[in-house]
């Protein structure tokens, strides 16, 4: 090992990273290979369509030449314009259609995360506080069966009830377009346009976060310190407060970015069902539309999501275990 | 033979212990239950479950001819309700057995034979660990075509990686053990020790994975259907979902929807269950806690 401590750790988890993403675009651009048929015959049915227009369209979506042609161009375009090439069935860069959803997807997903941790870290620690009482077993099967419906199947019950049964929040989408509100009353709508899609992804989170704070709480809680702590006479809620706590939490931090793959998953469910206008609605309608290369776009989108947040992770790991900085082992 | 008679008497013991665990007892019925719907589908009075019917029909509410009422093209929910059993339990286990399969496969050999084979496996391992498991199933699907069997494949190749992480790490403690030592020691082979000598050891293990993975696959095929990426020939409860999202009568024709919402979350909450109580009751120190 060449590099010891905490620079040569983040150096080998940066090169990782690194080589994972560019992994990711090869197997990008081999999926996009896979789609059975011709992708601009799709496009084009009728055959009256001049042979100029057709090999336009060949060019423009970078089908011409052969295979290592067609990766030099898709690499070269990707990393010297950053282009992910256009949408089939918009006919606007792929790179602008998504960049346009990122907003109002970080808006939904942040809200929900945010509320969950804290609900989720406070309930679990109750829960890991009070090990075997009543009020911990409902918590953990409550949680556990949270944890376990679909988003989708969440979100369908949270719109027939509370949308169209009780009729207090709106059915979908982020405003009432026709209402033309401005300023403050603008997101007084877009919010209430919110809890329900955030609610039903948040839902999961809470399980999620309360499941770990539980285990974590209780690993804790069975230290020695706690154990001496109790000893000297410390009142028990000083102990939950300052020494268990506060040990509890770490782990938690590590599952938002862990659990990074879920949210995306969940995000794509909630806004699909509640029309959200974010990247996870232009995923489902993008595979309505069999739009292969706003697919692809989205898909790389995820997946370096995924490893940047992983190698977040990684690194303030890396950073606060001890082992880690002195011995530079993984 | 007296081998299996004792392998048979510790599944039945297995099989106790995971009744006297109470999500475990819920998680059994509620799967004898769909397995016995499952078996005795065609005489549970149900219809072709994709057969339209008359435009009369369209769309109506529960009645004696129709228990659940029909959908948008006429056809018996209640039939597909029954049918959409099969179709996720078929997708459930056969997923699941490929997602086992190649996932112990992986982590065996990976654990056993360290070094370059191992270092090379597990870095495809983890390649595939990061890569965003709903998008990629959601891509692959659309670009394969939607059909169970592609369905079961991409779900296979999505969660075999978690499985040979789990069964590598348990390989890695086993090899070091005195009787794998002493077996090589006399010269037997890799492949029985590999097979012969360690794999009955993961065997439980696997079975935990297994449980864990039908849940992954049931749940993975109702979010691809229900994003219109079930196979077109049969129907899902994710697709009974999507046709009535698609078509607009979610909030109009309830009991087109409450069926399937209802059979996806029990179905689901019951396998989670089961995961929980058999990964309980593997944990070292339940059965004495138990008295048992």
């Amino acid at each position: 090992m060449a590099l010891k401590g905490f620079a040569g750790f983040a150096i080998r988890k940066v090169s990782r990273a690194v080589i994972t993403i560019f992994i990711m675009i090869c197997v990008n651009f081999v999926l996009f290979r896979m789609v059975p048929g011709d992708p601009v015959r799709m496009l084009f049915k009728d055959p009256r369509v001049p042979a100029e227009i057709i090999l336009a369209m060949y060019e423009r979506f970078g089908l011409t030449g052969s295979l290592w042609e067609q990766f030099g161009a898709y690499l070269r375009q990707l990393f010297v314009y950053g282009d992910l090439g256009y949408s089939f069935s918009r006919s606007v860069p792929v790179v602008e259609l998504i960049a346009g959803r990122i907003p109002q997807t970080l808006l939904m997903v942040g809200t929900a995360i945010l509320i969950a941790a804290v609900v989720g870290t406070i309930l679990g620690a109750i829960a890991g506080w009070k090990t075997g009482t009543r009020f911990d077993s409902i918590i953990v099967s409550l949680s556990l069966g949270m944890y376990a419906v679909p988003t989708f199947v969440l979100g369908i019950i949270l719109l027939l009830f509370f949308a169209l049964y009780l009729g207090i929040f709106p059915l979908g989408g982020m405003t009432a377009i026709a209402a033309g509100l401005t300023g403050w009353a603008y997101w007084k709508d877009v919010l209430w346009h919110l809890v329900l899609p955030a609610t039903s992804v948040l839902i999961w989170y809470v399980g999620a976060y309360v499941i770990v704070t539980r285990n974590s709480m209780q690993d804790v809680l069975d230290q020695d310190y706690i154990t001496s702590a109790r000893a000297k006479g410390v009142k028990e809620s000083t102990i939950l407060r300052r020494h268990a706590l506060r040990n509890a939490i770490l782990p938690v931090v590590t599952i938002t970015g862990i659990h990074v793959a879920w949210a995306i998953a969940g995000v794509i469910q909630a806004e699909t069902v509640f029309g959200w206008p974010g990247v996870g609605r232009l995923m489902y309608s993008s595979v309505m539309a069999r739009d292969y290369p706003v697919l692809q776009g989205l898909f790389l989108l995820f997946g370096v999501v995924l490893v940047l947040a992983n190698l977040v992770v990684d690194l303030i790991y890396g950073y606060i275990d001890p082992r880690i900085k002195v011995g530079g082992g993984e | 033979m007296s081998r299996l008679l004792k392998e048979l008497r510790s599944v039945k013991e297995s099989l106790k212990l995971l009744m006297s665990h109470k999500m475990g007892m819920a998680g059994i019925v509620v799967f004898g239950i769909l397995g016995i719907i499952c078996i005795f589908a065609p005489y549970l009075r149900t219809i072709d479950p994709m057969e339209t019917g008359v435009i009369e029909n369209i769309l109506q509410p529960p009645s004696a001819q129709f228990w659940f009422g029909t959908d948008h093209l006429a056809r018996d929910v209640w039939s597909q309700t029954i049918y959409g059993a099969r179709i996720a339990l078929l997708v459930g286990f056969v997923a699941a057995f490929f997602t086992v399969g190649i996932g112990t496969l992986v982590g065996l050999v990976a654990g056993y034979f360290g070094g370059i084979v191992e270092d090379v496996l597990m870095s495809i391992t983890d390649f595939f660990l990061m890569l965003p498991y709903l998008p990629l199933m959601i891509v692959l699907t659309a670009v394969l075509g939607p059909s169970i069997w592609n369905i079961i494949f991409v779900v296979s190749i999505v969660y075999w990686p978690y499985t040979a992480r789990v069964i590598r790490s348990q390989v890695l403690s086993l090899k070091q053990r005195a009787f794998v030592e002493s077996s090589r020691s006399v010269g037997a082979s890799d492949s029985l020790l590999i097979f012969g000598e360690i794999m009955p050891n993961v065997v439980p293990l696997m079975f935990a994975e297994a449980v864990l993975m039908v849940t992954s696959a049931i749940y993975s095929e109702a979010v691809l259907a229900f994003l219109g990426l079930g196979d077109p020939t049969t129907i899902s409860w994710g697709m009974m979902l999507n046709f009535a999202f698609q078509t607009g009568y979610i909030g109009r024709a309830p009991w087109w929807v409450i069926p399937p919402v209802v059979c996806i979350c029990a179905t689901i909450i019951a396998f989670t269950f089961l995961g929980t109580a058999v990964s309980d009751i593997m944990k070292p120190g339940y059965r004495e806690a138990r008295g048992l």
